[in-house]
């Protein structure tokens, strides 16, 4: 309809305003590449001039290096990979995990109230301060580092799918009454898909959220995973091997990011 | 008239409980409506109009009293009451075809029969071509018409309208309660309409039940009788009585601000 509607009305200040409307977002756009360029060409030159001890600082070229070697060897596929699917498992079920506790609590008002405070407490709790409890409960390795990555992400998105369950409009579910609806039905037709939105949100904070339970348990415990090369090249001082993790890491991070945001889309068509 | 009422609400009262103390909503509200008849019930805020409604659809257990549908003591919501909320209230995420069919999926009764008849609705009032759109793509006024075909394509016999148009645009809102009312009676639905704006009470109704202030009770009751042609409640504003009524019962409700 839309797509009419603009093929009717174009008129020739309508196009001119388009046109400019396309020069600013092209503008936008080569900045951002020509910051980009310029950060790593400058850095570039300071290490090749001795401005700055590539030692400490690294350098594209190295990083670059690097990055072949670790690619030949296989194990930048193999950290990364790892480091990847922890995520992933640690955020999803973090979300699916956290979804069903407030289901839980919507569905009691009693064990909403009762569990508050301590929903609260463990809320403003760092949970990373948790780390070393989990390692030893359930062990040296990617369990706890899953572990790890859900507690950061769970408390949250509790807390943010129940308050948007309780936003439903009460008139919908006053409507869904008057039909004889059952609770199990008001949940289903009203109060999940009503939702979704929130929980996608949800879902997107996680992402964030599951990298730095992530990182920060592959800091404390782990033998594979960026983080783990992270630690281990500062350890050792092969500034180099930080570098390189830390870009695969936020490439990794976009991806992912932009991965929900697909999601988003495809679920939220009807707005 | 004084056939068997569909509804008989006899001496129902209402009080509410908080912690700051106990609050009556209703008190001896007796009232018959006949079958086939659209009653409107205004009164001050707060007396208790949309209370009686909850209580008719079964929402809420009256303190007092009891209400009965054909003859049945209500307890509990039954399909026998379809409930228009205030603002349409259909679900963004469904498209329209879906938002018709939720009371029936709710009920359980998405037989063969009930979807014709569904379809058949969206036919007869002019939207069967939106039936693929989402809720957002349409304007104001088809919302509500697809919020009153929601409502009776489980075939209710009773429609509460709880202040149905209120949240409509002037225009839309003179535009609408005529489609309503229209339909209502091709449908031969018994309607009790609770709202603030007079004019439209008096123009869509058979009888204007005036509520006191909390507690609510009648305080009385006008039947509504309009000389005009084209039986439309826009129509019938243009009848002579209208002002009539519309003194009489703007004196009764002793509005001061």
């Amino acid at each position: 309809m839309s797509e009419n509607r603009q093929k009717k009305t174009v008129s020739k200040e309508h196009e001119a305003y388009l046109r400019q409307l396309k020069i600013y977002k092209y503008k936008v756009l080569g900045t951002q590449i020509f910051l980009l360029i310029s950060i790593i060409i400058l850095w570039e030159t300071a290490g090749r001039l001795g401005w700055i001890d590539t030692f400490i600082t690294s350098q594209p070229s190295r990083i670059w290096k690097t990055l072949v070697n670790l690619s030949q060897e296989g194990t930048l596929y193999y950290h990364t990979g790892i480091t990847v699917m922890e995520t992933i498992v640690g955020f999803i079920s973090g979300t699916i995990l956290g979804t069903l506790i407030a289901i839980f609590l919507w569905w009691s008002n009693f064990a909403a109230q009762v569990l508050d405070p301590y929903l609260v407490i463990l809320n403003a709790l760092p949970k990373v301060a948790l780390g070393p409890i989990i390692i030893v409960w359930v062990g040296n390795g990617i369990p706890a580092i899953i572990a790890m990555a859900l507690l950061v992400s769970l408390i949250v998105t509790i807390i943010g799918v129940y308050s948007g369950f309780a936003q439903v409009d009460p008139e919908k579910i006053k409507l869904l009454k008057t039909f004889g609806a059952t609770k199990l039905q008001i949940l289903q037709k009203a109060i999940l898909p009503a939702s979704v939105p929130t929980i996608i949100s949800a879902l997107k904070i996680n992402v964030g959220l599951s990298w730095v339970g992530v990182i920060v348990g592959e800091f404390l415990v782990s033998k594979a995973g960026l983080g783990y090369l992270i630690v281990y090249g500062g350890q050792v001082f092969k500034l180099d091997l930080v570098m390189t993790s830390v870009i695969i890491l936020s490439i990794a991070a976009a991806l992912m990011y932009k991965a929900v945001v697909f999601l988003e889309q495809l679920f939220l068509k009807w707005r | 008239m004084k056939a068997q009422p569909i509804v008989a609400i006899k001496n129902i009262s209402m009080k509410y409980q908080s912690p700051e103390g106990e609050i009556a909503a209703l008190e001896n509200v007796s009232l018959d409506i006949a079958e086939g008849e659209f009653i409107s019930i205004v009164g001050p805020s707060g007396c208790g109009k949309s209370t009686l409604l909850n209580i008719i659809a079964g929402l809420i257990t009256p303190s007092a009293g009891e209400v009965k549908i054909k003859n049945q003591v209500v307890n509990g919501p039954t399909g026998m009451v379809g409930y228009m909320p205030q603002r349409d209230q259909l679900f963004e995420w469904r498209n329209i075809w879906k938002n018709v069919i939720l009371g029936l999926e709710i009920q359980k009764k998405l037989t063969e029969e009930n979807l014709q008849f569904a379809e058949q609705l969206l036919k007869n009032y002019g939207l069967v071509e939106f039936k693929h759109k989402f809720p957002s793509q349409l304007s104001g006024g088809m919302r509500q018409r697809v919020a009153l075909i929601r409502t009776l394509a489980t075939k209710p016999d009773i429609l509460l309208l709880d202040e149905a148009f209120s949240a409509l645009d002037y225009q839309t809102r003179l535009v609408v309660s005529d489609e309503v009312k229209q339909i209502l009676v091709k449908e031969h639905k018994t309607a009790i309409l609770v709202t603030h704006d007079l004019a439209e009470a008096i123009s869509m109704a058979d009888r204007v039940v005036v509520f006191t202030s909390r507690p609510g009770t009648v305080k009385n009751i006008y039947t509504i009788k309009l000389t005009c042609a084209s039986k439309t409640p826009l129509g019938c504003r243009e009848a002579p009585e209208f002002r009539e009524y519309f003194n009489k019962i703007w004196k009764e409700l002793g509005v001061r601000v």
